[in-house]
């Protein structure tokens, strides 16, 4: 079914970039918004817009029942859920498919799937995806525990089979402290899952988040390459790249291939990231998850393939095949992304709103800056501190740092603190620039270079 | 006179730490300098409300998960 009419069930720059996507496509819009959004840029770009509920996200963009009124209500026949809010949530999306509606993205069963830890580690191994080497499953006694630690070794990662999100998680360096910290890791969970259940994961000490994109119609599944997305600051991504500058063509070769299997595997349709750690000491990558909707970091591979990854996911919602075959899809030069968040560098990375009082966009060759931002726009505290994105490209790595550097000094956001000025050092940074990094490499460095970020601030760059 | 316990920042005030934990404090509670009352949510940063008076709970002003400005009354102290 061609879709007429898509609701947006998002705010911020996701939102915008589903409104281009679906007007390219001849798609009509209805912007969904909640009470501390109605100046938001989507609701002006849309062609309609529907108050579904106060600030709290629980009771607007949480909120199945006021979303799928406001599709009843405006007539629309599809739902894009963005990223975040109720993206992957399983039960969300089979109520759009219930009411009749279209669901730009996965079904709910393979949401579903690939949410659950054990189901998605099961679903890898049995598409032949190497994954951390671990228990297969949760460990009910000590003695299960302790043949899994004799066979993967130290250090190890001791997690609840119920949590996420970090919790629950510890680090036994050897046998004698996996001992105490597995009862302290059961009695733990216990009280705060209300499950006592454990299972255990070989810690890879140093390595790169690598994730491939994959593009899926439920019948064939094609990859767009992959990112790299290791700087992190706990654990939330800060710069990404395509690709991933030091990765060896025969690893990516396997690394893409695999994503396509699981893909192919779980009959996947839509847009889709398959998330690996990788270990350049080994040159091992292991499957970490797999996230069932666009993700902030998509234009990166927007840019080196030339794919619109936001509209092919409609195209496919609205029952098109893929217009790609994987020959089709072609990887050239570098991008890179950085997030412009309404965070404080300076101090901590503390979030703060507050209005927009001038902004200059940087533009030129192979630069973007996806946004909501607009001059005298008033940033809302309730949500995430994501601005933009900016986003370049050039046909080297290098090249596209002296263009990142290039725009970074164009863009001028005016009213609030934003994280622009970390970027400006990274990309002067010897080990940046050499793509020598891994997941634990930015915390350490920010706080080595604590003093410089606080004196950047003084000199009001 | 009535003292107000303000808002130090605009958010989202919580009067728990987490949706299954008991409130920070209840109406006729006494709250001493330091005492945290509530959470404001800033861009899912969390931060601790610590009274800057001490005197005794007659009010909530705000409710659980309401949004808030800075500068807002979020408690009145008898």
């Amino acid at each position: 079914m061609a879709i007429r009419k898509l609701l947006v069930a998002n705010r911020g720059e996701i939102a915008v970039r589903i409104i281009r996507a679906a007007r390219e496509l001849g798609i009509a819009t209805v912007q969904v918004y909640s009470a501390a959004d109605k100046d938001m840029l989507a609701v002006k770009m849309a062609d309609e817009a529907v108050n579904i509920g106060p600030p709290h996200a629980a009771k607007s963009y949480l909120n199945i029942e006021a979303i799928l009124k406001a599709a009843a209500d405006t007539g629309a026949d599809a739902i894009h859920p963005g990223y975040g809010f109720l993206a992957e949530n399983a039960g969300f999306a089979d109520a759009v498919e219930a009411a009749g509606l279209v669901f730009v993205g996965p079904t709910g069963d393979q949401i579903r799937t690939m949410g659950d830890k054990a189901m998605a580690r099961m679903a890898a191994i049995a598409a032949g995806v190497p994954c951390v080497p671990g228990s297969d499953g949760r460990i009910d006694s000590p003695e299960e525990a302790r043949a899994v630690a004799a066979r993967i070794g130290f250090p190890l990662m001791i997690k609840a089979a119920a949590g996420g999100g970090g919790r629950g998680i510890r680090i036994a360096a050897d046998p004698e402290e996996f001992e105490t910290l597995m009862a302290q890791a059961s009695a733990e969970a216990k009280a705060a899952f209300g499950d006592g259940g454990l299972y255990v994961e070989k810690v890879i000490e140093r390595a790169r988040h690598i994730e491939v994109q994959v593009l899926a119609d439920g019948e064939d599944a094609i990859h767009c390459y992959e990112r790299e997305c290791s700087l992190q600051r706990r654990r939330q991504k800060v710069w990404e790249e395509a690709p991933a500058a030091t990765l060896p063509a025969s690893v990516r070769e396997r690394l893409c291939a695999s994503a396509v299997a699981l893909a192919r595997a779980v009959k996947y349709r839509g847009a889709g990231t398959i998330e690996y750690l990788y270990d350049d000491a080994s040159g091992e990558f292991y499957f970490i998850e797999m996230n069932t909707r666009i993700q902030v970091e998509h234009p990166v591979t927007e840019m080196i393939t030339g794919i619109d990854l936001v509209r092919e996911m409609i195209r496919i919602a609205g029952g098109a095949r893929l217009a790609y075959r994987q020959s089709d899809v072609v990887a050239k030069g570098a991008a890179i992304e950085v997030r412009i968040n309404a965070e404080d560098p300076a101090k901590s990375f503390q979030p703060g709103p507050g209005m927009i009082t001038a902004l200059t966009v940087p533009g030129g060759a192979g630069t973007r800056f996806d946004t909501m931002l607009y001059q005298g726009y008033t940033v809302p505290p309730f949500y995430d501190s994501l601005l933009g994105k900016l986003i370049v490209w050039d046909e080297t790595r290098h090249g596209a740092i002296e263009r990142l550097k290039r725009a970074l000094g164009e863009l001028e956001v005016k009213g609030l603190k934003t994280t622009k000025p970390l970027f400006a050092r990274l990309a002067d940074d010897p080990d940046v620039r050499a793509g020598n990094v891994h997941t634990r490499w930015l915390e350490p460095w920010l706080e080595h270079h604590q003093q410089e970020l606080q004196e950047q601030e003084g000199t009001g760059s | 006179m009535s003292k107000h316990l303000l808002s130090p920042l605009p958010g989202t005030f919580y009067r728990k730490p987490s949706p299954d934990a008991p409130a920070y404090k209840n109406v006729g509670d006494p709250v001493a300098v330091g005492d945290v009352i509530g959470l404001i949510e800033v861009m899912k940063s969390f931060n601790e409300v610590k009274a800057e008076e001490a005197g005794t709970i007659t009010a909530f002003l705000a409710d659980d998960e309401e949004p808030v400005m800075a500068g807002q009354p979020l408690a009145e102290l008898g």
